[in-house]
């Protein structure tokens, strides 16, 4: 069966010489670093990777290293490639390490296996804080504001009811000696969505805006008419060589969208760059020391069945997830790339299937009570491995711990560290952290029951019949993998088998995050203080007027007044002087 | 857009008084059946950034979001025009308060600039007393009052107050109202500041309509003022000496079916003197010179002591899942305090019991 895929570039041979001028010039005004300024690189890739299912997976990732230290309190005023309304973020909140990231979809791990970076469906947001931060709930708060004001998103809707504190995940994912949890907050709004206003201010703080390089896919109507959507931004110290004697500051901006074969794709297996974005790409960024695209053709490795365009003579192999990779590369940077139009086709086969996967729902019936059910699946066929899951229950779900269960195969799974911080009334959410060992090809399931409070009439969102949303749990698990991983990171590794360090070779961490959860709350009928009013004012009006007139009121007699003729009569006999009729 | 004038016209130059342009765009409706408003503070959000206003000076507010919302056939896009001709959401938007951010508290504190310090500069509205503001409101309202989201609402007394406070701690040199729900005219009636100038969509006991529905979406796309208006301003352009006497004329009652109105007693100037650049537009009047200035020498930067930043320590990623030691935990130390007032009342009230059937000669067998 024959998929094809299409890399569309515009024939550009008669303006390659003009361009290799534009780009000297670019050169030459970019001035040589200055010893006492701060220097920063920035690279740009894009992979792309056919699904399973006949849709395409597109991953961007723009990463800006910079070599400056915040640490120490130190002042920065000189902003080159590093945008400054993070930058000045990071230096007055002493934000160590800063996630972020805006998701409108699901991401369906049974069908499109594991994503590079996974991410929540809303808005997720976690911080670790520099030790020197004395205030961390005060410093939480105004960053989510500032935050929100930059990326235009209701971020300052969060605060202590849906922030918690966790005691085991989310260790910091840079560099660093210090994991005293107490600098850590974790936050996520599940009902935020994700549109161009998001989108806009995020492709602003790239060096080359949406002007030049891989930015210039990134049109809103395609991407948000995509099954998944994903934005992230992600800031943290990585070492700047091997031997790690000094930090750099990484900001990676990273996009996934997976594009729909019925939606985007007409329904032909025919992907191509202008099918999917709308737009095709001209040059790289000039400020960009990397700029590359790199394909996935694991599944073409007889290479018979491809018909690459513009075919590619780098090929670059990859473990990423425990699983080796093929790709085939394209160097923006490289002139030669740039060539007359081909296209290009590929065959898809089954794809590793992934190990740990997780789904969540609720159970029962009526409006009082319910039941959390969490369920792990683990697929691998001999080893089990050990999952942490972290719940982050809003207060109004009252949770009834005592009726926890973690079952597998039917019998109870102790397990070895349980973490539970109750939640206080309009203060605090429930924090439920479990460390389990998943038994190999099982599913495990977490039980728990819950009762549903009544909020205060003024606390109802103006549309309650909506339902209130439970955030995502997330699962975060070493997983064994059949293929040993690179345990050192160094610069020239691709940039999406380099997020999460690892330090052992025969397994890799991942993160899996749940389905939201939609319950409804008992709503009251808010009409019912207009009704109230009206009936009350009728009733008083009606039964304690008619009764006050009636004792109040006092009767006189009076004369119907007289019909015309004897008025004019009267008048007659007064001028007589006779008495009136 | 830059208007460049000669100097000989100074007295043309400065006669409108204002030195920078706002605009606060409100749309106060939810659910998918209300998308007309949305793309009608949307078309006004394209005209003024058009005609030159920056997001940084325009504050909008939506209250639901009709572009990505599930139910829109083309995601990312909001029409005013049937078969999709003007896509007016764009490329290129910035929303400042969104969803249930948008309530008639946080727009009095926008108006009046009373907001809790940390909020960011995107979301307040900075205007001195050489500001000229556009103030633009849509939604369902009734005789005196606009309805936000369905849930709460705004009366015309509220709203001229704040414009009073506005004008009190001057945070506008010339103000421009308009609204188009139904009853409009009712929300102006009771201003009572100085330079406002106000323009609704329908009188009062008259209902707003809407304009056409789009088939393919399902909704209807615009309300007929409003459509009327943004028909109007895209003729505009920055250099235009269009005037507020033919703003006014906008949509008469063959095309609005209601009655559009206005309100200008409050306003000094003549409203025939009045451009709409003066409102819509952000015009920057220069003054070109020939005169040379000295800038001063550049800064020099600090040496940075880099003999005591080298770390000797080699750094290290953390594990991400440490097992063991997430097991060998110790539970956090929660600080003690001494047991609240309930646990407190009931043990003396046991002790009390106690003593008092008993008597107090027991005591020295418990103790």
């Amino acid at each position: 069966m024959w998929i094809g895929f299409s890399l569309l570039m515009p024939d550009c041979f008669s303006l390659s010489f003009l361009k290799d001028l534009h780009w000297c010039g670019v050169c030459m005004s970019v001035a040589p670093p200055h010893p006492h300024t701060n220097t920063d690189s920035f690279q740009e890739e894009l992979v792309v990777r056919p699904l399973h299912s006949g849709d395409i997976y597109a991953s961007f990732q723009f990463r800006t290293v910079w070599e400056a230290d915040f640490s120490r309190g130190n002042k920065v005023s000189h902003y080159q490639l590093f945008p400054k309304s993070l930058g000045q973020v990071i230096s007055k909140f002493s934000v160590r390490e800063l996630h972020i990231s805006f998701t409108q979809g699901y991401w369906r791990t049974m069908q499109w296996g594991q994503p590079f970076l996974p991410s929540p469906p809303g808005a997720e947001l976690w911080v670790w804080f520099q030790d020197s931060v004395t205030d961390v709930d005060g410093t939480w708060k105004e960053l989510t504001n500032v935050l929100s004001g930059i990326f235009c998103a209701s971020l300052n809707f969060i605060d202590s009811t849906n922030t918690v504190q966790p005691s085991a995940a989310f260790k910091p994912l840079g560099v660093g000696n210090v994991t005293d949890h107490r600098f850590l907050r974790y936050a996520t709004l599940p009902r935020e969505i994700v549109c161009t206003e998001n989108l806009t201010p995020w492709k602003k703080l790239l060096p080359c805006g949406s002007k030049a390089g891989l930015a210039v896919l990134l049109k809103s109507e395609k991407l948000f008419h995509s099954s998944f959507h994903s934005q992230a931004v992600h800031i943290r110290p990585i070492c700047q060589d091997q031997r790690c004697k000094s930090t750099s500051l990484e900001l990676r901006q990273t996009l996934n969208a997976v594009f729909d074969l019925h939606t985007s794709g007409q329904a032909k297996r025919e992907w191509s760059l202008f099918k999917m974005f709308s737009r095709t790409l001209t040059e790289a960024c000039p400020l960009a020391s990397s700029s590359k695209i790199y394909i996935d053709i694991t599944d073409n490795s007889q290479g018979e069945q491809f018909e690459l365009s513009p075919a590619s003579s780098l090929l670059s192999q990859a473990v990423v997830l425990g699983d080796r990779r093929t790709f085939s590369v394209y160097d923006l940077t490289d002139q030669a790339t740039f060539g007359s139009t081909r296209s290009l086709n590929l065959l898809i086969r089954d794809m590793l299937r992934p190990l740990l996967h997780a789904e969540r729902y609720v159970a029962g019936y009526g409006l009082q009570t319910g039941e959390i059910h969490t369920v792990m699946y683990n697929h691998h066929p001999y080893r089990s491995f050990p999952v942490l899951l972290l719940d982050s229950v809003p207060w109004y779900l009252r949770l009834y711990i005592h009726t926890l269960t973690v079952t597998s195969k039917g019998k109870e799974n102790k397990p070895s560290y349980i973490h539970y911080q109750p939640s206080k009334d309009r203060l605090r959410p429930h924090l439920l952290e479990m460390l389990v060992q998943l038994p190999p090809n099982s599913a495990t399931e977490v039980t728990v029951e819950f009762e549903r409070a009544l909020l205060k009439w003024t606390e109802y969102t103006p549309d309650p019949n909506h339902g209130f949303y439970v955030g995502s749990s997330v699962i975060s698990s070493l997983v064994p993998s059949t293929v040993a991983t690179n345990t050192s990171i160094t610069q020239e590794q691709p940039l999406f088998s380099s997020f999460f360090p690892c330090k052992e070779e025969l397994s890799y961490f991942v993160r899996v995050y749940t389905e939201p959860l939609l319950v409804n709350l008992p709503t009251p009928d808010f009409s019912m203080p207009y009704n109230v009013i009206c009936l009350t004012c009728t009733v008083v009006a009606v039964g304690y007027g008619s009764l006050y007139n009636l004792l109040t009121r006092s009767f006189q007699i009076e004369e119907p007044s007289p019909g015309l003729a004897k008025r004019i009569a009267n008048v007659i006999r007064r001028m007589r002087g006779v008495p009136p009729l | 857009m830059l208007a460049i004038l000669l100097t000989d016209s100074a007295g043309q130059f400065f006669s409108s008084g204002h030195t920078n342009n706002w605009a606060v765009l409100v749309c106060t409706s939810r659910f998918w059946f209300n998308y007309r408003h949305v793309a009608n503070t949307l078309s006004v959000y394209r005209s003024v950034k058009r005609l030159g206003i920056p997001d940084s000076h325009i504050v909008l507010m939506l209250a639901d979001d009709m572009a990505c919302n599930h139910r829109n056939p083309k995601p990312a896009t909001v029409f005013s025009h049937k078969n999709m001709e003007l896509n007016v959401y764009g490329d290129d938007v910035e929303v400042d308060y969104r969803g249930y951010e948008v309530t008639v508290e946080n727009f009095l504190r926008v108006l009046t600039g009373r907001l809790p310090p940390s909020t960011p500069r995107s979301k307040r509205l900075l205007s001195d007393d050489r500001s000229n503001i556009l103030i633009y409101l849509t939604g369902h309202g009734g005789n005196g009052f606009l309805k936000f989201q369905d849930s709460e609402e705004i009366s015309n007394v509220e709203l001229a107050d704040a414009f009073e406070q506005m004008w009190q701690k001057r945070r506008y040199n010339e103000l421009l109202f308009i609204i188009d729900t139904c009853q409009g005219a009712s929300m102006y009636e009771r201003f009572y500041s100085p330079n406002l100038m106000a323009l609704a969509s329908s009188q009062v006991g008259e209902d707003s309509l809407s304009h056409q529905p789009d088939l393919a979406i399902g909704v209807h796309l615009m309300d007929r003022y409003t459509f009327y208006l943004l028909e109007f301003l895209e003729d505009i352009h920055p250099a235009s000496k269009t005037n507020m006497n033919d703003l006014f004329k906008v949509c008469p009652k063959s095309q609005c079916v209601s009655t559009p109105g206005h309100r200008t007693d409050l306003f000094l100037r003549d409203p025939g003197s009045v451009l709409i650049t003066d409102f819509f537009g952000s015009v920057r009047k220069i003054e070109i010179t020939m005169e040379t200035i000295n800038l001063t020498d550049p800064i020099k930067q600090m040496e940075e002591n880099s003999g005591n930043d080298v770390q000797t320590e080699n750094n290290t990623y953390v594990d991400q899942l440490p097992v063991s030691e997430i097991i060998h935990q110790k539970p956090k130390q929660r600080d003690w305090h001494p047991p609240d007032g309930f646990i407190l009342g009931l043990w003396t009230l046991i002790l009390l019991v106690f003593f008092k059937t008993y008597g107090v000669k027991h005591l020295k067998h418990v103790f």
